[in-house]
């Protein structure tokens, strides 16, 4: 349980803008986490502690702005900092930095606890976990794990991570990211940092990429992000980029230099090239002809623990057939299908 | 000092201990932890050769300095770390 992206990533819940769709699906979700909040255990160190987008200069603060405008039409809360107070809100950022924006309801999450708990409720709802032995064939209505067992189903939901070897056909590619965790500093951070310069880093489509991201803990240790490599499959840290990463936190926030790291490792996104995650009826993705009883729930990328709740409900409401609170339609699997069909 | 000490305070207190210590040690003779675990055991110096990070302390300002790897120093500050 909790072996890919969930166990290497951070466990930022983000509303992220860069698409309507994203906008969407990430506010809903994260409002879902906020109903849960009371009820996570504090295994899974649920934190409120917001998100300050930073930004370096002033052609940033246009960003800002842009953000915030956006962030109002959606009815996101979020509040355009000053230098001053973005000095004020983290003390240890550089001087000279020309503001920030503030969004107050982001949090933070340990991914595994999270997953663990909804593990979990879903036994206590009547599911069984089987584990211990890969899924090696999904087709039909029936799955063949690797130990010999079959199982059958009407509908089968894939959710394979950045791991496709069941379903090579998918839109999906890993992109590879480091992270750092810190030693125990309570106080050091108040709040996630993001430079507003990861949106550029998070978009490039092809070039390996650093951003400063920096995330309190509830212990008070750090986590320091972030990179983006493409077609690079090998899970061992990468010096080179590892040392651009923590060049770049610096930059930011000097002092992280005094500080002890315990432990670097990797983990792999699954990028679609759409940014938006496949969501419902795999349809024609898995072959020429369509196979109803194969259902997706992948693509993720950065946004796997965020979106988690809001996609789950998504995929619900498909398989009851209820209507959803947002449009399911840019998560459709069989957008990627359309597209071909359209340039043969 | 001249008579082969050196005084260090350890969580407010001052202390005379031998010069040449480690900050581990004096800690040890003085009956305090090195540090508080995150869910709140006392801890001391365990390999007392740098490795285990048990005995992770406050020293002259810096935090999760390796005491058994610290000699101490007149005037030196250390407290436990929390």
């Amino acid at each position: 349980m909790a072996s890919g992206a969930t166990a290497a990533g951070m466990g930022h819940l983000v509303v992220m803008d860069d698409s309507p769709a994203q906008l969407a699906l990430t506010q809903y979700s994260r409002s879902i986490w906020r109903e849960l909040m009371a009820q996570l255990p504090a295994s899974v160190e649920y934190q409120a502690c917001g998100t300050i987008w930073v930004a370096a200069d002033e052609e940033e603060m246009v960003e800002v702005y842009a953000k915030s405008r956006i962030c109002a039409s959606a009815g996101v809360q979020a509040e355009v900092l000053s230098p001053a107070q973005l000095a004020n809100a983290e003390p240890r950022l550089r001087d000279g930095l020309a503001g920030g924006l503030l969004v107050p309801d982001d949090g933070v999450v340990y991914p595994p606890a999270a997953a663990g708990f909804f593990l979990q409720q879903a036994v206590q709802a009547g599911a069984e976990f089987l584990q211990g032995s890969d899924a090696v064939f999904a087709s039909q209505g029936l799955v063949r794990l690797a130990n010999g067992t079959t199982l059958t189903a009407d509908r089968i939901l894939l959710s394979p991570g950045a791991d496709c070897s069941l379903l090579p056909g998918l839109p999906i590619r890993r992109r590879k990211g480091h992270l750092l965790i810190t030693d125990r500093y309570p106080g050091f951070l108040r709040h996630q940092l993001v430079e507003l310069g990861y949106l550029k880093s998070a978009h490039s489509t092809e070039a390996d990429s650093v951003a400063f991201n920096v995330q309190p803990r509830r212990t008070g240790q750090m986590l320091i992000g972030s990179s983006r490599q493409f077609d690079n499959n090998d899970a061992a840290t990468d010096e080179k980029i590892v040392r651009q990463m923590l060049q770049r936190a610096l930059a930011y926030m000097p002092g992280l230099g005094q500080l002890s790291g315990l432990r670097l490792w990797t983990g792999f996104r699954a990028a679609t090239p759409d940014k938006l995650p496949l969501i419902g009826p795999a349809g024609r993705l898995t072959g020429e002809v369509a196979d109803p009883s194969l259902w997706l729930a992948a693509g993720f990328e950065g946004l796997g623990i965020t979106n988690a709740p809001g996609a789950a409900r998504l995929m619900a409401d498909q398989l009851l057939g209820r209507i959803s609170m947002i449009d399911p339609e840019p998560f459709l699997p069989n957008r990627f299908v359309a597209q071909e069909t359209v340039y043969v | 000092m001249s008579d082969g000490t050196v005084m260090v305070f350890l969580n407010g207190a001052s202390v005379v201990v031998s010069a040449g210590s480690t900050v581990a040690a004096a800690m040890w003779n003085a009956g305090q932890p090195c540090r508080i675990s995150v869910t709140g055991e006392v801890r001391t110096a365990l390999c007392g050769m740098g490795i285990c990070f048990e005995c992770r302390a406050l020293i002259d300002g810096r935090a999760h300095r390796r005491s058994c790897q610290v000699v101490v120093r007149d005037g030196m500050v250390v407290e436990t770390q929390r």
